[in-house]
């Protein structure tokens, strides 16, 4: 790690670069905060009070009443209840989703790299290359098996969905993870006689927890944050909470109740920014092995 | 002393399992077996239904699936669709100006926080946090933000400039540039980390000579460090192309595809025509077009990069 300094002197033409350099970094803070920021403040605020000030004005007599509003008494379609239940909805879809597909990922992983087999590398480009394709190209048949298998509109159909597709990438994460841990650690172990699942439980699992943190957090915030294959299989009340956000938006019935429609915002964000925050050396490392190459 | 404590475990649960011919042959094919189920599911919802829309789009298929074969016909429908077209040619800009901005931003950043910067750590934060966010949650900020009337132009009104009009949102020659607005301000902060990533892993004996050559300051970014980081472009222009191309919930959020479909994007055809519509000849042609084009810039970066890595480890 290192860093390269445009100036090396000490002199005024040094002081006066690094105040050009923290001024522009400072300026580009404030504009990556800005969206966030506005949505803050909107929700706030009184509807009187968005109708004669700006956005950028800070609430005059902040209220939670939208928070509240947006979480439990705003109208989507037809319902009043606000975006409680496709809250739970979300909840729902994503705790078994991630947890069925990061063990899947584990598991794959760990074969691909220490029970190697001739082909193995075929294997791994095989489900590979699911973290390529866009979803456009399964979105119909994977409209008519759902509707088969009975799933269709249902949660239990996205979390099927979201371990189907997440599989490549947490296979991925794992995949590239143990090809890093030394042979010899299995191999002492499997010279003892011990099975794939014990050297996997006992001596690969524990040292893989990081990677584990990389593909919950990637698997979590992906489903959740999805919106295509929601709004493509569900609608209505079992939809998760992107698309009751979106509902929520676009309804133009009655007057737009803006201060509400941000505190939904905000709500619908917060797991995500949660786990960013607390989190975000993690989501960072998946993002970058999620999206950039195997 | 741990690995040897860990043995003995292993090994007194080991005779339970060394009984009968199964057990031998799980024995023998775990990996294969372990992996089998994965490789059954590609095979079908990954390969399986890729043929499958492939056919589709091949075949007779309008409101309700019908299998007959009619070559090319989907395509040059879809090719006379003028919204299609009109999908074509957006995504084509948007692809260029998302891929330039977010570049030269990600960029900029990058190298800032690269001068020993005292807040590193939460400036990166900050830079990064759109990243986490749902393209719906920072469509629909991005939404109020532009709103004409009541976001950031009345702000500038406010200020004093009083015909000050900002209405890109709804005005069909810009609109595409506010989807590219809210596109650059998510993506920006991960192409700043991809970028710091490979600045930081420059070697500092070149550019030590760099400067005993007499180079200084911006040039040496010019010349030698920028030049270094060819690989890292490569990447990000990958991965920002592939993100581009799927652009669906962010225009559905902001724009929703129009005024006028000025915003309409192949994702967002692709979901109207078959969805809505259920036109799913033309909607199964459209994803086949998505997917060769994502396909046309990643099969040639995996080839070239698997390629290098094994020139590597030989």
């Amino acid at each position: 790690m290192s860093t390269h300094e445009v100036v090396l002197g000490t002199g005024l033409a040094h002081r006066v670069t690094r105040v050009v350099i923290y001024s522009a970094l400072l300026f580009m803070a404030v504009i990556y905060v800005f969206p966030l920021l506005v949505v803050v403040l909107t929700s706030l605020k009184s509807l009187e009070e968005l109708r004669v000030g700006t956005i950028i004005d800070l609430p005059a007599a902040p209220t939670m009443q939208p928070w509240y509003q947006a979480m439990f008494t705003a109208c989507i379609g037809t319902s009043c209840n606000g975006l409680a239940p496709y809250f739970v909805n979300s909840v729902m879809m994503v705790v078994p989703a991630v947890l069925l597909s990061t063990p899947i990922g584990a598991v794959n992983g760990f074969a691909l790299t220490h029970f190697k087999f001739p082909g193995h590398n075929w294997v791994f480009a095989f489900l590979l290359f699911g973290v390529f394709i866009p979803l456009q190209i399964v979105l119909i048949p994977l409209a008519y098996v759902m509707g088969s298998l009975g799933v269709a509109n249902s949660v239990v159909g996205l979390i099927l969905v979201h371990v189907i597709y997440g599989i490549a990438f947490t296979t991925l994460f794992f995949r590239n993870f143990f090809v890093t841990v030394p042979h010899e650690i299995v191999d002492a172990a499997r010279m003892d006689g011990a099975r794939f699942l014990q050297i996997f439980r006992r001596i690969v699992l524990p040292i893989a927890i990081p990677t584990v943190v990389v593909s919950v957090i990637w698997q979590f915030t992906h489903i959740w944050n999805d919106y295509l294959l929601a709004t493509t299989y569900t609608s209505g009340l079992t939809s998760p909470v992107t698309v009751g956000l979106y509902n929520m938006v676009a309804s133009t019935t009655g007057t737009k109740e803006y201060n509400v429609n941000m505190a939904a915002v905000f709500l619908t964000a917060l797991p995500t920014l949660l786990v960013y925050v607390f989190a975000g050396r993690y989501f960072l490392r998946g993002l970058v092995a999620g999206s950039v190459k195997g | 002393m741990e690995m040897l404590s860990l043995k003995s475990e292993i090994l007194t649960v080991r005779p339970s399992l060394e009984t009968g011919r199964v057990r031998t042959f799980v024995g023998r094919y775990t990996s294969q077996i372990a992996l089998a189920p994965s490789v059954a599911i590609a095979s079908i919802f990954v390969y399986g239904f890729m043929l499958w829309t492939a056919y589709i789009s091949f075949s007779a298929s309008g409101m309700l699936p019908d299998y007959h074969w009619v070559g090319l016909r989907q395509y040059y429908n879809l090719w006379s669709n003028p919204i299609w077209v009109q999908s074509a040619k957006n995504i084509v800009v948007f692809t260029f100006l998302y891929i330039l901005l977010t570049t030269v931003v990600g960029l900029f950043l990058a190298i800032l926080l690269d001068q020993k910067i005292r807040a590193e750590g939460a400036l990166r934060l900050i830079y990064l946090y759109p990243m986490a966010l749902s393209f719906v949650v920072t469509g629909t900020a991005w939404k109020w933000i532009l709103n004409p009337g009541l976001g950031m132009e009345r702000v500038l009104r406010n200020w004093g400039w009083e015909d000050f009009r900002f209405d890109w949102l709804v005005n069909p020659r810009f609109a595409l540039y506010t989807v590219v607005l809210a596109g650059v301000w998510q993506a920006s902060g991960f192409v700043m980390a991809l970028f710091l990533a490979g600045l930081r892993g420059i070697d500092e004996d070149l550019i030590k000579a760099a400067r005993l050559d007499g180079a200084g300051g911006p040039s040496i970014y010019r010349r030698i460090i920028i030049p270094l980081l060819g690989p890292t472009f490569v990447t990000v222009a990958v991965v920002l192309v592939q993100q581009a191309l799927r652009t669906f919930d962010l225009v559905v959020a902001l724009t929703n595809g129009g005024p006028a479909n000025s915003t309409q994007v192949p994702a967002t055809f692709m979901y109207k025509q078959t969805f809505e519509r259920s036109q799913l000849g033309v909607g199964a042609a459209s994803a086949v077009m998505i997917f060769m084009t994502i396909l046309a810039i990643v099969v040639p970066y995996l080839y070239t990069s698997t390629r290098k890595a094994s020139d590597e480890h030989a």
